[in-house]
């Protein structure tokens, strides 16, 4: 008997649990677009869940965002040219020789708590920057500063060598080893920003992971916006800092950032009017955006790449010819428009074409004949003899379209067997980093606007060269002259050569030159498009504007 | 009963100290490190991350420290999030996670069992076939199939809720809880059918029915009890499973909660995370378990005659 009655009860329960469930949602809510539109919040698809919010240890692009919403560093960009614009410095001064920047920092920066922001703010920071404790993984961006590696590298244990020094309240010098002409980029990245000495100190050592300093409430920034909300997987939220000494000119209330690991979720929250803008757009999607709603899509050149590393310690790929035959018979065009489709153009240089005025001479073009007559002089005539050979990339559908593009080719053009192999992310990385592999897939995002970014990974056993590839004039080109250039003109003339020595000798093959694609509510502007996606939040505005959905349904 | 109860608890501590074990040795011996990245960081630097989370140390070193800081109920700090202990982590993500699948048993529970009773009254009728076909589709069918399925048509289609979120925007619970619970209720469903076709078949329901009792009291008084026995004795596993299954949900619906630190923890070589959640989960089951084997005795008055007897 007791059964029945528990029984019944039971299904009562679950019924009423899961009506009340169901009922919630009737109350036909307004969405994010039009609310943010309303109370100037905007709502920012921002990828990847923000893995802390500390500047000294995050390394991502999802980090990035949030904290130059937070934090200002002493140089902005100009979001349509990219060039210098006034962060917390008002002005700045270039000794001659190019090795000596002295920052006049403004009078009126304040930290979000009202304290003032002064040159002693910055060398702290940059000092906890290189303390080697942190694990700060983008110290190396401080490495044009005199004595700064030496430094991390515990090589010298005094600060005061390191060329930051404090002149007065406002003003800060800065030495560096090389006259680096683009040292005043490196400033508004997120490793160089300032942080708040007293917050930090009051949560734990200077260089202590992962204190509490970064919670919202703990927070003290000097950016447009100081940090309200953040819960894991959910969203960060900012509100605009009253204290900014150009508060006058935010035009938002505040910023929601939405993580949006999902890409096709991400591009249903867009449509249902739950985003102003997406990180990225499936790649799927991109047709049918650019036919039907081609006003919301946005996709423009990004500074990246995509190639190929070939292992040049391999007896059969050490051979230069083999490696120039594999460049050749890859149908660029091809590969852009049938397989990536995204607007990709294909790459014939390492470096993207118009780098801050720089492009180089095209290293090789698709010429499948002369290809097999340079594989033949290599000793494999229509590929004969050819060793099979392994074509690794990290598991994901996109890398592997391209692979099997490619795999196909290499067979149709020079008789070639490529097996193919793809592995998991961080296994990737070990093989590739360990020399574990014949071909694999890589890609390259600068670091900022400069050929150097895309050249100085290659010199003799960098860091990320991971090819094996060595030639001494490329050093020498790289290290010696180019930073010792005088102008910079000079200076692109010997990139130019140091790239066509990269080129000739082909220790990797570009394929395409990134390009950027996100979904854009027809609400949001000032949004500039460029090639380093940078956004500067304070010139972000909401008008008034028909919502997705609405227009939809028109 | 308590002689039993004690026992299986007993039986779990082996269990859960090879799963820690086996867990802890082979994510270390997964190639790729928590530190690797694309782009090459200087040696001081992995150096010094290593020395802060004790990778430098010898590996039965890590071991023990691992071991002890366990007993204190330490998970340890989190490697992917480094403001972040995975305590916090899962304090955070489990809650979301036991509502949706809380949510997502309640669906299947009073869909399958509905279902499957119904099919069962009439077998091999229509009555039977169709709802069997769509419990037969619903276990084919994946939630990363369903889900988003059902965005296109109630969320971008209709409009009558939202495509993602959990306790954002009204409404925005119901989708996920529908999409998670559906391949449970499908399963449930067959389950009931099958225990309510043995229990209708039994001497005592014929002889209910001989008594002159109506229908809906031989079926809901006398066949449930027995039929739904099967179905009870899942329901624990299934709990776990919900909460340790999640991830593809909380996925497509940009959910925080455990699911996804879990999976992502594994792509990220996240070690602490990993093992945090791995010991967490393990220890769910395990209780989920023997919930569902008492309650399976407390019902069953066969099994509960023989825990008497000793035997």
């Amino acid at each position: 008997m007791f059964w029945t009655k528990n029984c019944s009860l039971i299904l009562l329960i679950t019924t009423l649990l899961l009506t009340t469930l169901l009922l919630s949602g009737c109350s036909g809510g307004e969405s994010n677009v039009t609310t943010g539109n309303r109370d100037g919040i905007l709502h920012w698809g921002n990828g990847t869940d923000p893995q802390e919010l500390d500047p000294h240890i995050v390394t991502g692009v999802p980090e990035h965002h949030i904290l130059t919403a937070l934090l200002e560093g002493l140089v902005l960009k100009d979001p349509a040219t990219l060039e210098p614009i006034p962060g917390v410095a008002e002005s700045w001064v270039i000794s001659d020789d190019g090795k000596t920047y002295t920052f006049q920092l403004r009078h009126n920066a304040q930290w979000s708590n009202g304290d003032p922001v002064t040159a002693h703010d910055f060398a702290w920071s940059w000092w906890r920057a290189l303390q080697p404790a942190l694990g700060n993984q983008y110290a190396y961006m401080f490495f044009p500063v005199k004595n700064a590696e030496a430094y991390l590298k515990q090589e010298i244990d005094d600060f005061s060598q390191v060329g930051v020094k404090v002149l007065n309240d406002y003003t800060l010098e800065v030495e560096l080893t090389n006259p680096t002409p683009y040292f005043l980029q490196l400033l508004d990245h997120y490793s160089m920003f300032p942080v708040h000495r007293a917050t930090i100190e009051k949560f734990g050592a200077p260089d202590e992971r992962g204190s509490l300093w970064t919670r919202p409430g703990n927070f003290v920034g000097n950016g447009p916006f100081r940090l309200t909300e953040w819960q894991l997987f959910k969203k960060v939220e900012v509100a605009k800092n009253p204290y900014y000494w150009d508060a006058a000119s935010v035009k938002l209330n505040g910023i929601r950032f939405h993580p949006t690991e999902n890409v096709t979720t991400e591009e249903r929250m867009f449509r249902s009017d739950q985003l102003h803008h997406t990180a990225s757009i499936p790649i799927d999607k991109v047709a049918t955006y650019q036919k039907q709603k081609p006003e919301l899509l946005r996709s423009h050149p990004y500074l990246g790449n995509y190639f190929y590393r070939i292992n040049t310690k391999l007896p059969h790929l050490s051979d230069k010819r083999v490696r120039q035959a594999l460049a050749m018979s890859i149908n660029g065009k091809q590969i852009v428009e049938q397989v990536t489709k995204g607007g990709e153009v294909p790459a014939y240089t390492f470096t993207p074409p118009d780098t801050l005025g720089y492009t180089a001479n095209a290293g090789f073009s698709f010429n499948p004949e002369k290809a097999r007559q340079l594989l033949a002089e290599a000793g494999y005539p229509n590929g004969e003899g050819f060793p099979v050979t392994e074509l690794l990339y990290n598991t994901s559908e996109g890398h592997r379209k391209i692979a099997v593009a490619i795999q196909q080719m290499w067979n149709q053009y020079l008789g070639v067997n490529i097996t193919l192999n793809n592995q998991d992310w961080k296994v990737y990385l070990n093989s590739v980093d360990s020399g574990d592999y014949t071909i694999a897939r890589a890609g390259w995002i600068g670091d900022y606007v400069d050929p150097n970014t895309f050249l100085d990974m290659w010199i003799t056993d960098g860091g990320n060269n991971r090819t094996g590839w060595s030639n001494p004039r490329y050093d020498e080109l790289i290290l010696k002259l180019a930073p010792k250039a005088g102008d910079r003109e000079t200076r692109y003339k010997l990139m130019r050569e140091a790239e066509a020595l990269l080129l000739e000798d082909m220790p990797v093959i570009p394929i395409y030159i990134y390009n950027s694609k996100s979904l854009v509510h027809p609400s949001l502007k000032g949004l500039e498009p460029n090639i380093l996606d940078y956004t500067l939040y304070k010139k972000l505005s909401l008008e008034q504007a028909p919502t997705n959905s609405e227009e939809a349904s028109h | 009963m308590f002689r039993f109860i004690l026992s299986r608890l007993l039986q779990a501590i082996p269990v859960l100290l090879i799963v820690i074990t086996a867990t802890f040795f082979l994510v270390r011996a997964a190639p790729g490190g928590p530190f690797s990245a694309e782009k090459a960081v200087p040696p001081e630097v992995i150096k010094a991350l290593e020395a802060r989370y004790h990778l430098d140390q010898p590996m039965w070193q890590q071991y023990i420290g691992y071991m002890n800081d366990l007993v204190h109920g330490e998970f340890g700090p989190s490697f992917r999030y480094p403001g972040r202990t995975v305590n916090e982590l899962i304090a955070g993500g489990l809650p979301i996670t036991a509502e949706l699948a809380l949510y997502a048993m309640l669906v299947a529970i009073i869909i399958g069992v509905c279902a499957g009773v119904f099919a069962a009254l009439k077998p091999n009728t229509p009555q039977d076939y169709i709802p069997m076909s769509a419990a037969m589709l619903g276990i084919c069918m994946p939630s990363f199939l369903m889900g988003p399925l059902l965005v296109l048509i109630f969320g971008i289609g209709l409009e009558w809720v939202p495509v993602s979120g959990w306790g954002d925007l009204p409404g925005d619970k119901i989708l996920p809880s529908i999409t998670l619970g559906s391949g449970y209720a499908a399963f449930l469903a067959r389950l009931s059918r099958g225990g309510m076709l043995e229990v209708m078949s039994q001497d005592y329901i014929r002889t209910a029915r001989a008594k002159g009792l109506p229908e809906w009291v031989v079926v809901l008084k006398h066949g449930l009890r027995g039929g739904l026995i099967p179905v009870i004795a899942f329901l624990g596993p299934a709990f776990a499973g919900l909460l340790s299954g999640s991830f593809v949900v909380e996925t497509i619906f940009q959910i925080p909660g455990l699911g996804r630190f879990y999976v992502q923890a594994a792509f990220n070589r996240d070690y602490t995370m990993i093992l945090g959640t791995t010991v967490f989960f393990a220890t769910l089951i395990v209780l989920f378990n023997l919930l569902s084997d008492i309650v399976a005795v407390w019902i069953n008055p066969k099994l509960r005659h023989q825990l008497r007897e000793g035997r």
